[in-house]
């Protein structure tokens, strides 16, 4: 340190240190993943009692409060859960950091816009408009 | 490029084949995998959207020899990220790390997305094809 630097180096490392938000990612993942488990042996249920479906039928159940309620509750997962996974294999292995930090947006984004399309379908089914 | 004739650590060339190497990568794999498929959810929920015509070619579409081996792919990826997902949920909380449970566990996952699939599919069968 400088004789003429006066101010405290703690005053320069506040802010740097941990946000003690380092497990979040872990937990978002694990969290996404238990709902995923129930939400996801429901969807496959739901698919398979709509297997010789039409139109009407299949328009119907989707319709149905809770089924279009759980598969708003699926979509979002899905993609968040998705969006987690993709960043951690990004980051082990792609080692060019502009391209790691382009793929790492690009994901978020996609996941972002893929949920909100499948709610908006969800919900024009549900709400008939 | 710099010599590297140092030593280096050995990857997975050098180790001799185990379940657990590919219960962790085949994890990956359909994770990214199933990343893509969500996309055939959000296709098929759009197409329902859409009204009954494109609905009706959403079938024909995913009723198709390859749109069938997509589907076969997609719930096999499906099942196995399912069985092995659980595993690690039941591991984060530190138990099944001896090294005879690791296996035994790995092997679980794989057969139980293998059996799961299988039922899935002779329903299908049974209900008179899919599609």
């Amino acid at each position: 340190m400088s004789a003429n630097e006066l101010r405290d180096p703690l005053k320069a490392a506040r802010g740097l240190g941990s946000a003690q938000s380092g497990v979040a990612h872990w937990w978002t993942q694990r969290v996404t993943a238990a709902a995923l488990v129930a939400l996801g042996i429901w969807f496959v249920g739901l698919v398979l009692g709509l297997l010789h479906a039409d139109y009407a039928t299949a328009h119907y159940t989707i319709g149905r409060p809770w089924n279009a309620a759980l598969l708003i509750a699926f979509a979002i997962t899905a993609f968040w859960h998705a969006a987690l996974g993709l960043q951690v294999v990004i980051e082990d292995y792609v080692h060019t950091r502009w391209k790691e930090i382009s793929l790492l947006v690009l994901v978020k984004f996609l996941a972002v816009l893929g949920a909100l399309v499948s709610v908006l379908a969800v919900l024009r089914i549900a709400l008939g408009v | 490029m710099a010599d590297t004739r140092r030593p280096l650590s050995p990857h997975l060339q050098i180790y001799r084949w185990q379940v657990q190497m590919a219960s962790s990568i085949v994890h990956r794999v359909t994770g990214v995998a199933l990343a893509f498929g969500t996309l055939l959810v959000l296709w098929g929920l759009l197409e329902l959207a859409g009204g009954e015509r494109s609905f009706d070619q959403f079938k024909i579409c995913v009723g198709s020899p390859p749109g069938l081996l997509l589907l076969f792919g997609w719930s096999w990826a499906l099942f196995y990220h399912l069985c092995n997902g659980i595993r690690h949920l039941i591991q984060d909380t530190g138990a099944g790390y001896e090294i005879p449970q690791f296996v035994r566990s790995s092997w679980l996952a794989v057969i139980g997305s293998i059996v799961l699939t299988a039922l899935v599919w002779a329903y299908v069968l049974t209900a008179g094809g899919a599609a």
